[in-house]
């Protein structure tokens, strides 16, 4: 115990001080500040969405269709943002469709990174013919646009958040594979990666213990975009009625719903277009400051 | 007083290089014709300049590549594919830039513990760490290192990581590829005193690669002089700096700056570059930037010869 006790003392120092030269950097970048607070504010009311929201975000207040928001003539109080054309109260479902969209950027991201990076990984260490395989098809999924290849996906699949979720995750992977295969391959030849190797280590130790550390600044930078774009695409394909299905409160779902009350009442496509517009710039502000913070070839000394 | 560490005999190495789709690759010979042994305790220094070889040399004996042609034995093992596994205690390296050959992400602790991690699978992490902080007693780090990140040393101190993690399997051989040539004068000296220390402590062989002569003078016993992939001159320490047989050999010394400003040096100015490795004149390779040659240099190749001090040459000095 007295052992653990010794061995852990002296660790602690070296940890705040590469955090604080992190939180350095990154504090010189205003708008990523600005975009991180923003981000965790979207997460504290995704968690506590069941604690804040005043209502059942499914239940259907027939009495009171289309109420404007408070402030507004006809709104009152107790649908804050007014309600939907079913009588749902929007602010609760916005709150908790911020729980979908959160959901949606962890899993996807989580998804095409860790494929993307094991491609990746591969790819760099293979032998030529391997890479050029892995590379080639990966230009392939590449040259598909994005959104265009997940609605082949989904409808392939069958249209639910999942699925949608997945195809997502499918059509981001190669930005992964090609960062991962980038850095990799810049930092295989280096001294290092060859003194472990006369060390005798193997290759699944050169991979995920000498390399992977090294190349990980750009694959995070990458994976704070695309967790916006993540978040971005499900709405899009909530919108097109491929993505989550009615009546989850998901954004995209939500807009589309709500598509043909525009001109009657505005708050029912402003709302969740405010929602994913203001969540999205902030994680994409809080993206640029990490790059600019992680990338050593962007340091200031 | 006991068996040679390494008997290396005709070691060659040549890489394929170009060569697309269409067209044939060329054949690099970055190394030709490498023979030597190197007795425990002893240090061998190849000097040359760059691209002479001297690294592609490095880089077959510490079984990172596989010679082309010729071989070698490591303690009476032969250094070949199948044998690596079992050679890797015997011989390790430290690289020139002790920026790039430490992982930036590691603690010094798993730097030095990484080579017992991989080779002694049955060590205890206990045993590790114990034998870590030895060698860091041993390379002049203080203990507290143990748990700091290599980017928060000096050149000299990171270096003396790179030294102990090579030390850690106790190897028989190491090779040093120009381990102070990044490092400052000031540093390069405490860093050679403590591989020699060291030296005399384990009785192991190094493998000395510089192109600093005043740095090969201070370390080695015997030196190899090589040339475009080819030992040209072989001699101990004394022999070769005192009498250099070959013009090459005789050029480099002479471009060696001297401490004594009123000594009066005849600098030998070679002419010309060196040639492509991609297309070595027949002959000797040195023929094109020697003041001494006659046609049967460019012509016919000579072989290393002589016992003792050997020199590849037609007309070497005497």
């Amino acid at each position: 115990m007295a052992d653990a006790t010794a061995q852990t003392a002296p660790t602690t120092p070296a940890r705040p001080g590469r955090f604080k030269e992190f939180w350095r950097y990154f504090r010189e970048n205003k708008g990523a500040v600005v975009g991180l607070y923003i981000f965790a504010a979207f997460l504290l009311l995704a968690l506590f969405a069941g604690l804040i929201a005043p209502h059942d975000p499914l239940v259907q207040y027939r009495s009171a269709t289309l109420v404007p928001p408070a402030w507004q003539e006809g709104g009152t109080w107790s649908y804050i943002l007014g309600t939907d054309p079913l009588g749902r109260d929007m602010l609760s479902r916005l709150l908790y469709g911020a729980r979908y969209s959160f959901v949606v950027g962890v899993v996807v991201v989580i998804l095409a990174s860790t494929g993307g990076i094991l491609l990746g990984l591969i790819s760099g260490f293979a032998p030529k013919w391997l890479d050029t395989f892995i590379m080639r098809l990966m230009d392939i999924i590449l040259s598909f646009p994005a959104l265009l290849l997940a609605l082949v996906l989904v409808a392939i699949l069958g249209p639910s958040l999942v699925n949608a979720m997945i195809a997502i995750a499918i059509a981001y992977q190669p930005h992964y594979v090609r960062l991962t295969r980038a850095a990799v391959i810049a930092e295989r030849s280096k001294d290092y990666v060859i003194s472990a190797k006369v060390a005798g280590a193997r290759l699944p130790r050169l991979m995920f213990i000498t390399v992977l550390p090294n190349c990980l600044a750009p694959i995070i930078v990458q994976a704070a975009l695309s967790f916006s774009n993540a978040i971005l695409d499900v709405a899009a394909l909530g919108f097109l009625g491929m993505g989550a299905q009615p009546p989850t409160p998901e954004w995209g779902t939500m807009l589309a719903e709500a598509r043909e009350f525009i001109l009657r009442a505005w708050w029912v496509v402003t709302f969740p277009g405010l929602a994913i517009l203001i969540t999205v710039i902030a994680i994409n502000l809080m993206g640029d400051g990490l790059r600019d913070a992680l990338d050593p070839k962007l340091k200031r000394s | 007083m006991s068996e040679p560490v390494i008997v290396a005999e005709h070691l060659a190495r040549h890489y394929e290089v170009g060569g697309g789709l269409f067209s044939k690759p060329k054949v690099v010979k970055a190394l030709s014709e490498a023979s030597f042994t190197i007795m425990p305790g002893k240090t061998l220094a190849v000097v040359g300049e760059s691209g002479c070889g001297k690294s592609t040399l490095a880089r077959l004996v510490t079984l990172i590549e596989e010679p082309t042609a010729g071989s070698f034995t490591i303690d009476g093992i032969p250094g070949t594919k199948n044998n690596w596994a079992r050679l890797r205690d015997s011989v390790q390296i430290v690289f020139q830039d002790p920026y790039g050959s430490l992982n930036l992400r590691h603690r010094v602790g798993s730097i030095l513990e990484e080579p017992l991690k991989i080779n002694r699978p049955d060590m205890s992490a206990a045993e590790r760490e114990e034998k870590a902080r030895a060698m860091m007693a041993l390379v002049g780090l203080r203990p507290e290192h143990y748990d700091r990140f290599p980017h928060m040393f000096s050149g000299g101190q990171r270096q003396r990581i790179a030294v102990g993690r090579a030390l850690m399997l106790e190897p028989k051989l190491m090779v040093l590829d120009e381990p102070v040539s990044a490092l400052d004068v000031s540093i390069q000296s405490q860093v050679l005193n403590l591989l020699l220390d060291i030296q005399e402590r384990m009785q192991l062989a190094y493998l000395f690669i510089s192109h600093d002569l005043s740095v090969v003078r201070h370390v080695a016993d015997e030196v190899i002089v090589m040339y475009l992939g080819r030992p040209v001159e072989f001699g101990t320490k004394d022999e070769v700096f005192a009498h250099p047989r070959h013009p090459y050999t005789k050029a480099l010394l002479s471009a060696t700056p001297t401490t004594e400003p009123e000594r009066k040096v005849e600098r030998i100015k070679l002419e010309g570059e060196l040639p492509s490795p991609l297309n070595v004149p027949d002959g000797c390779p040195f023929a094109p930037r020697c003041w001494k040659a006659q046609p049967i240099c460019r012509s016919t190749r000579p072989e290393l010869e002589g016992s003792g001090h050997r020199v590849a040459c037609h007309f070497p000095e005497d």
